[in-house]
Formats: C-alpha cells, sequence, structure tokens
C-alpha cells in the first residue's frame, strides 16, 4: 500500500508529480507535519475577483445612502447579475488554480469540505468571495469561530432568507438550517427549539456591500425557551448553545471522517473518540485532523483507496499528476457541470451527497474518458443542462464540441519514470497512480492496450489508459 | 488539431491488440463518426458485441433493461425556466387575465378554443388536435406547499417528490427503478437503461439511491463513446470482488452496464428505426429517439426529456412561441408515427414545468417566476379527457400567485400505481391520492 499517496489523497489533492521524488524521499515521520505546516505557513490570499464597476455599485462608493438590496434599480440589479455571472466563473477558476498549484493542500481541501458543509448558492460575487475567503481563513482554525463568521456572512443570511426573518414575520430557514446541518444534526433538537431559535436570529441582515448589520429594531426582545434553556437570546447565544453541545463536535467528527477517511463504515466508538476530543480542545479543526491523520486505522487496508473521487478531487488530481495547463480554462467549468459539481453551486444546502452518488452512465463514461481526451487533443462533445437561475432564460446553452485541448508537460513524467525498465513500468505507474490494489490482469490489459512503438509513446500511453480505468476513481 | 473524438480510439488506443502500433505519427487519424458504417465497426475486429464481453459476473444479464414491464411507456417531458400556464391554456373568459395581462395576454378569438372558457396558445396546434381526438387532458393548479421560486430548488422538489421543507438526494424515476429493479437477481443495477434520460447529464429526477438511469443524447454517440476496444477488454478483465457493495464493485458494474447497454441499445433501434418526419429540432430529434426505441420493442418503460429555457421575463411572446412551436411540431411527429404503428395506446406522455409564472405582467413583456401550473397528459389510453378539473381561480391569490389544487405527487402516484404498475407509497414515501384519468 502506498502511504505517502493515500496521505496526499486525503489530505490534499493527490500526488504532484513535479514534487514527488522529493517527497518520496523523506522519512515518513515528517510527511505529516511537512504537510501541515505547509498548509500553515502563510495566511490565505484573498481572491479579489469583482468586477470594480460591480465593487463601485455594491460597496456604495459615492452613493452614501443606497445600503439596501431595495434600493438598487432594475438596471443595477441587472449588471450585478451579469457581472457576478462572469466574476463567478473566474472565482472558480481562481480556486481550481490554488488547489491544483498550492503547497497549502491540505488547507485548500478543507476549504472544499467546508464549502460542501456551509453550503450557500448565492448570484452575488461579492457575497460569494466573501465567504469564501471566510472559509479558507478558518479551514484548519476554530470551528466555533468559523460557524460565527459564516453565520454573519453575506452569502449565509441571503441564501437562507434571514433577511425576511423579522420580529413580527420570522423566517426559520436559518436557524433550521444552523441546527440540523452545521451543527447538531437531526434528532438533537425539536421544532419549537427551531421556531424560538428563529426569533433570536431576527434582525440579523447584511449591507448592500456584505456587512454584517443587526437591525435592532427587527429583533425579537422577547423571551426565548431553546434547547430546555429561557432567556433573552440573541444569534450570538444560540450559536454559543450550539457549540455547547457535544453533539455538535461528533456531528463535525462524522462527516469529516466520511471525507477523510471511509464514507461507509463508520464507527461510532471511533467518532465517540473523535468527538470528546475535539470538543475538549475547544473545537480545534487541526486537533481533529491530527487525531485522524495519526490514527493506525487511517491507513488501515479498509480505508485506503476505497473512495469516489469527487469531480473537483480527480480534476485536480489529473492536473497534479499530469502538468497540464487547459488551452481554455473555461472547459474546466463545463467539466465541472458535466461530472456533477460545479464549485459555488452546490445541489443544496446540505452540499454534494458524494461517493456513489458521484457515479452514473454518463458521468463515469466521461471520467474515464477524460485522459484520453486530453491526450488526443480532442474535442468535448456534449451539452450541459442550462441553469435558469443564472441565465433567466436568456443565454441558451451554446451546446456542440468544446476545446479540450491543454499543454500537457510530460518532462516531470519522462524525469520520474523514464529509467524503469519496459517490463516494471505499468506496475510502479500504477502504485503511484492508484491507491487501490492492483490486480494482475487489469495492468496486462493496460499493457496489451498500450502503444508500444516507442519508449516515449509507452510511458505517455500507458499513464493515460492507467487514468482511464475504475481504479483511478478512486482514492 | 482537432479530431473527431470518437472515432479516433478506435484507430489509436488500437482496436486489436494484434494489430500493428499506429505509425510515430502523434497525431491520430481522423475518420469523421459520419462515415463510420456498421461494417466499420464489425470489422473492428475485438469489438463484437459488448455483451459477449460482459464481465463473468454479470453474464447472469441476458438483456439489459430486462425489467418487469407491463408494455407500458411513460414520456416525461420537462418544460424547463417556468413556463407560463396562463398563456398555454388560456381563461379566455376571464376578465381579471385580461385586467392584469393588457400587454401579453392571449386574445379569445386567437386562442385554438376548448372550452367556453379555455383556449389554446396558437402555437399549439397538434395539442388542440390531440384534444379534438379524445387523446389529451390537461390538469390545472398542479402544485404543492410552501412554494420556493427558485428554478433550481423547485426543479429538485419536483425530481425528488421531497416536501418543500427537506432535501432528498434521489429522485422519484429513481426510486421507481430501485422498487422495481430490487427483485431483480442477483444485482440491482441491471435494470439501468429501464430509464433513459435523451440528453448528455443525468438529472437528479433519474437517480435512485441502488439504480441510476441511463443518459444518452442519441443512441450512436453513446455507442460511439463507449465502444472503446480498451475500456470493454478492460471491463472484461475484472475479477468481481465478494464484497457487491465496494465502490470499486460499483464503478465495474457500472460501466460494464453502460457497455452492455450501449450495444444493446445500438442493435434493438436498428431493428425498426422511426420513420416519419420528424422536424430537425432538438426536441424532434430526442421524440425521434424515443419513437425509434418504442417501435423496436426495447425494454425500457420511462423515457425523460427537457426543453427550455421558459424562463419568460423579458419579451415572452417570441421566446414561448418559438419553443412552443418546438414542442408541438415534435409531439406532432411523434404521435402520428406511434399511432401508425399501433404503439399510441401504450404510451403516455406527460408533461410539467418546475412552476408557472405570476398572474401579471411584468414590465418588460413577460412574466415572473410563480407557483402552480398546469400538466398535459397525452396519448391513447386515457380515462378521462379534456380539461380535468376546473380553470385556475384568478379571485383567489396568494400574494399574486395561483394556489395550488392538486399535490404533483398525486399525479406521480397515479402514474407509479395505474400506468406502470408499480407501489407509488414506497417510492414517494407517504401515500397520496390517486386520480382517475388512466
Amino acid at each position: 500500500m502506498n502511504k505517502l499517496q493515500h496521505l496526499f489523497w486525503r489530505t490534499g489533492f493527490g500526488p504532484r508529480t513535479k514534487s514527488w521524488e522529493k517527497w518520496a524521499a523523506l522519512p515518513e515521520s515528517s510527511w505529516w507535519p511537512k504537510l501541515r505546516d505547509e498548509s500553515l505557513a502563510d495566511p490565505p490570499v484573498y481572491f479579489d475577483v469583482a468586477d470594480s464597476a460591480l465593487k463601485g455599485l455594491l460597496m456604495g462608493v459615492g452613493e452614501i445612502g443606497r445600503m439596501e438590496q431595495k434600493d438598487l434599480d432594475k438596471a443595477d440589479k441587472k449588471e450585478i447579475r451579469e457581472k457576478s455571472r462572469e466574476n463567478l466563473r473566474s472565482l472558480n477558476l481562481h480556486w481550481l488554480e490554488e488547489m491544483t498549484h498550492t503547497k497549502a493542500q491540505l488547507r485548500e481541501k478543507m476549504a472544499l469540505f467546508w464549502h460542501g458543509h456551509f453550503a450557500s448558492r448565492n448570484v452575488n460575487i461579492l457575497y460569494q468571495q466573501q465567504m469564501l475567503h471566510v472559509i479558507r481563513q478558518h479551514a484548519l482554525g476554530n470551528f466555533g469561530d468559523l460557524l460565527k463568521a459564516v453565520s454573519r456572512s453575506a452569502a449565509m443570511l441571503a441564501f437562507l432568507n434571514n433577511q425576511q426573518n423579522k420580529k413580527k414575520h420570522p423566517n426559520e430557514n436559518f436557524a433550521r438550517e444552523v441546527m440540523e446541518l452545521f451543527t447538531l444534526g437531526r434528532g438533537h433538537y425539536t421544532e419549537t427549539d427551531i421556531k424560538e431559535a428563529a426569533r433570536a436570529f431576527t434582525g440579523w441582515g447584511f449591507r448592500l456591500n456584505g456587512d454584517f448589520v443587526f437591525r435592532r429594531f427587527d429583533h425579537d426582545e422577547g423571551s426565548k425557551t431553546i434547547l430546555g434553556r429561557t432567556g433573552n437570546y440573541d444569534g450570538d447565544d444560540v450559536l454559543d448553545m450550539l457549540l455547547e453541545k457535544q453533539e455538535t463536535a461528533r456531528f463535525i467528527a462524522r462527516k469529516l471522517y466520511k471525507f477523510m477517511v471511509n464514507d461507509t463504515a463508520v464507527p461510532e466508538e471511533r467518532i465517540n473518540w473523535l468527538g470528546e476530543r475535539f470538543y475538549s480542545s475547544g473545537y480545534s479543526i487541526m486537533r481533529l485532523l491530527e487525531d485522524i491523520v495519526r490514527s493506525d486505522w487511517f491507513y488501515a487496508p479498509e480505508n485506503t483507496g476505497n473512495k469516489i473521487k469527487s469531480p473537483v478531487e480527480l480534476w485536480v488530481g489529473i492536473r497534479r499528476a499530469l502538468p497540464l495547463e487547459p488551452d481554455n480554462p473555461e472547459m474546466q467549468l463545463l467539466l465541472q457541470k458535466a461530472l456533477g459539481q460545479v464549485l459555488f453551486f452546490p445541489p443544496s444546502v446540505a452540499g454534494w451527497p458524494g461517493g456513489k452518488n458521484w457515479i452514473d452512465s454518463s458521468s463515469l463514461m466521461l471520467r474515464l474518458r477524460i485522459p484520453q481526451l486530453l491526450y488526443l487533443q480532442s474535442d468535448l462533445d456534449l451539452d450541459t443542462k442550462d441553469d435558469d437561475d443564472q441565465q433567466m432564460g436568456q443565454a441558451p446553452n451554446a451546446g456542440g464540441r468544446k476545446g479540450f485541448s491543454a499543454a500537457i508537460d510530460w518532462a516531470p513524467v519522462s524525469g520520474m519514470f523514464g529509467k524503469i525498465p519496459e517490463k516494471d513500468l505499468i506496475p510502479k505507474l500504477s502504485t503511484y497512480l492508484w491507491t487501490a490494489p492492483a490486480n494482475k490482469t487489469a495492468l496486462e490489459t493496460v499493457h496489451q492496450y498500450a502503444d508500444r512503438s516507442s519508449r516515449d509513446t509507452f510511458l505517455k500511453t500507458a499513464m493515460i489508459q492507467l487514468m482511464a480505468t475504475p481504479e483511478y476513481q478512486l482514492c | 488539431m482537432r479530431v473527431v473524438l470518437n472515432s479516433t480510439f478506435v484507430s489509436y488506443f488500437r482496436a486489436c491488440p494484434n494489430h500493428e502500433p499506429p505509425t510515430n505519427n502523434q497525431k491520430p487519424i481522423t475518420i469523421p463518426a459520419m462515415q463510420i458504417r456498421r461494417r466499420d465497426f464489425l470489422k473492428t475486429g475485438s469489438i463484437a458485441t459488448a455483451s459477449l464481453l460482459l464481465p463473468r459476473f454479470l453474464k447472469a444479464f441476458e438483456t439489459p433493461g430486462a425489467l418487469p414491464n407491463n408494455g407500458k411507456t411513460l414520456v416525461v417531458l420537462q418544460l424547463s425556466g417556468g413556463n407560463d400556464g396562463l398563456n398555454t391554456v388560456v381563461p379566455v373568459r376571464n376578465d381579471i387575465y385580461y385586467r392584469e395581462r393588457p400587454r401579453i395576454g392571449i386574445k379569445r378569438e386567437e386562442a385554438l378554443s376548448l372550452t367556453s372558457e379555455a383556449g389554446l396558445n396558437p402555437a399549439l396546434g397538434a395539442f388542440k388536435n390531440l384534444y379534438d381526438d379524445g387523446d389529451l387532458a390537461i390538469l390545472n393548479s398542479v402544485g404543492y406547499p410552501n412554494p420556493d421560486r427558485s428554478h433550481f430548488r423547485s426543479m429538485d422538489i419536483w425530481h425528488s417528490a421531497s416536501p418543500a421543507d427537506q432535501y432528498w438526494q434521489s429522485g422519484w424515476l429513481g426510486r421507481y427503478l430501485d422498487a422495481q429493479c430490487a427483485g431483480a437477481t442477483p444485482a440491482a443495477g441491471s435494470c439501468s437503461s429501464a430509464a433513459l434520460e435523451i440528453d448528455d447529464t443525468l438529472s437528479l429526477v433519474l437517480k435512485g439511491e441502488q439504480v441510476k438511469g441511463l443518459a444518452m443524447q442519441d443512441i450512436q454517440k453513446l455507442y460511439n463513446s463507449a465502444r472503446s476496444p480498451f475500456f470493454t477488454a478492460y471491463s472484461q478483465a475484472h475479477m468481481a470482488s465478494p464484497d457487491a457493495d465496494a465502490p470499486a464493485e460499483y464503478l465495474y458494474k457500472t460501466m460494464a452496464e453502460t457497455l452492455s447497454s450501449a450495444d444493446y441499445l445500438y442493435s434493438q433501434v436498428k431493428k425498426k428505426p422511426a420513420g416519419g418526419s420528424f422536424p430537425a429540432t432538438g426536441l424532434g430529434k430526442r421524440m425521434k429517439t424515443i419513437a425509434s426505441l418504442i417501435l423496436s420493442d426495447t425494454t425500457t418503460p420511462v423515457y425523460y426529456v427537457s426543453l427550455g429555457s421558459f424562463d419568460t421575463h423579458i419579451n415572452q411572446e417570441g421566446q414561448q412561441k418559438r419553443l412552443f412551436t418546438e414542442l408541438n411540431d415534435a409531439l406532432a411527429a411523434f404521435a402520428k408515427e406511434l399511432k401508425a404503428n399501433g404503439k399510441w395506446n401504450e404510451v403516455l406522455v406527460v408533461t410539467f414545468s418546475e412552476f408557472g409564472r405570476r398572474v401579471s405582467q411584468n414590465a418588460s413583456g413577460g412574466t415572473d417566476h410563480g407557483t402552480a401550473n398546469q400538466m398535459f397528459f397525452m396519448g391513447g389510453a386515457l380515462k378521462q379527457k379534456g380539461l380535468l378539473n376546473p380553470m385556475p381561480d384568478l379571485t383567489d391569490l396568494d400574494e399574486g400567485d395561483l394556489k395550488y389544487k392538486v399535490d404533483f405527487r398525486q399525479v406521480y402516484a397515479t402514474l407509479l400505481d395505474r400506468w406502470l404498475g408499480a407501489s407509488s407509497e414506497g417510492i414517494l414515501g407517504a401515500p397520496f391520492k390517486g386520480l382517475e384519468f388512466i
């Protein structure tokens, strides 16, 4: 079993061919500290992709008094929508680049985890980039801080309708999801707890520029009874009460275990152990990660090569293994759509369901064909469905063929595998590319179908074929 | 260099291990897919038929898609984007309608008259003919409690059949596959081609907990992408592990089924390709594919196809007319072809949209997101025809939107219980009162 590959896949986006030999030469005891420290070395750079005209509009430069969405006229709203749509595409691509190239693999991997945990769909680019930054900043920090920052973000308050949560007309959406999806999980609260907590969150809103605002006159100052306690609580009190519950620590520990270790077999005693330690650490995310990665079961055979990569993990992993730059970066958006995971467009507030849900006939066939498409510099001939929330019925999907060509830098691959004798090459490549166990007949089939006309094409086509397999979908 | 993908795998990733390797030329040979004929497929040698090459553990499935089938076919047609129902079935005697839609309201004399109160959008002439023949039923005011006005969310609710405040991660037709295939031994996944979406990507509606439908834009394309000899050989070389639930086994199973489904559908559709005069539009081609599969006795009970975008915020008239013309012409050809071949009584076409639109027009010659909407049912076996219930009540609105009178899950229950011969309660998670139209 390839422990280092496993570690790289579970705490990042897989091995990077360009730097692999350096890593492989290190003693095992230094892998995790090095990975961890590389993610802690520098704070994340803020991805500021919002158009300056759009910012002018939203930040109210020279337009003091325009603080609310309702103050915008129709043309402004249209401009915000159109610019946001465009800018969201660049935010998506920016983040993909970061995942591909950064040394802070653990941070970005955890940011992707939190992006699915605190899932929000919002067409406003400013709110989305603010939210992404919150998540990346706190990805390895304290869960309580992260929860509080997300709860005050315009992206989440807007997505869960808390602007409409007012004393006289409470809207329960935000309170419900905070309990059900962000902290306790189902079964640990009642409908009354939600109703009462919604009252505590009344008045939590945001300004046009995304700043949090507490609207005192919309806030319900009355007494509330939440999770068995009574008082004049506000939103912060509710979040603190949720963090005081051990269930919250267990809920997060279970979800992270499924993300990093095993998404089908989840031993309860292990979750209890992780949850208790996470709780007593005061919700230190790094402590939870260390507990997972330093446990012997992290490398147990039943926990390796058994997770289906998400489309983003798969694609970023390909780019790290087979260094490449797409000629048309936007094709990566199409790919996300066709494979069922578009960053910033989770299917619901519950995030991406993951696991086997990623796979159906069409998504699997496309996954299998991607390496071949890249190698052949082919077109991707498919249509994706329209998104009416974004397009407003105006820009129909062009469809047809999309350029899938990319400049592949084969030098690092040749450097790593060029000297290996031909008979050992495919087994060697498979241990680098797969974490699932290699089956002898599978490797023979790859050998049969590789192009043996020259040493160079043999290496290339063998690598491509090994990536065009069910095994490569697993990590 | 741009090459045609589908054929190059055959030429580059060698069709047969015994062939000479291609020359050192890095650039693959291009064979336009159009020129490939059946003969060429056969010539590529090791291809044989994918079903002969099924991995050992799947040999048990003689015919992919073999599902207990009562001979009935359901075609679901999704009108994406929120079709404006009030300009589809027009309340031609309603003053409120004309008052709220001075610019975009359809005049009574222009609508195709159905009853004294209702007329069809003038672009739906074929619907009017079906109505006159007793092959069309209209159910008004279909929706659900606490309607959501986001396209995505509301479509999710229609796909999953969840209550509006719950997030379900499987679709109602996917769960129908789960239920139908549960008895099929030895593995449930054998019936993925029992539900086909005529598209490149699979919608939530066809994803079950265990079994998922199959998406394909057209059969040739599916066949081309699946027929790589490498995939076939690789899939065949797999030795099943005893742990059938392992993710790797699930991947291999999906791969093998896709290859064999592609082969099955490809060979099946050759038996009796639909002729007829299908329009050369997107929907026309898709309906032709469906007709071909039905006529060639494919064992697929469920087809799913979408048309859009009906999100007519601006200049609704032109956009709706264009889409309705495409819809109308494709369905006219479809009905004609099935009737000519004696299949019309075994087919039911159902349309829906994720929501209807506001009663009042907006300032841009369009309409904004609304709530309840009508559904159409078409086929030769309707028990009740024409308007199944009253036209929407425009005097009783909820903040400018129609109130629903029929829960869409009642319609699903009807289709599952009375048409597909399934049991709706388990699939929908609750009992819903069925309707009488089939």
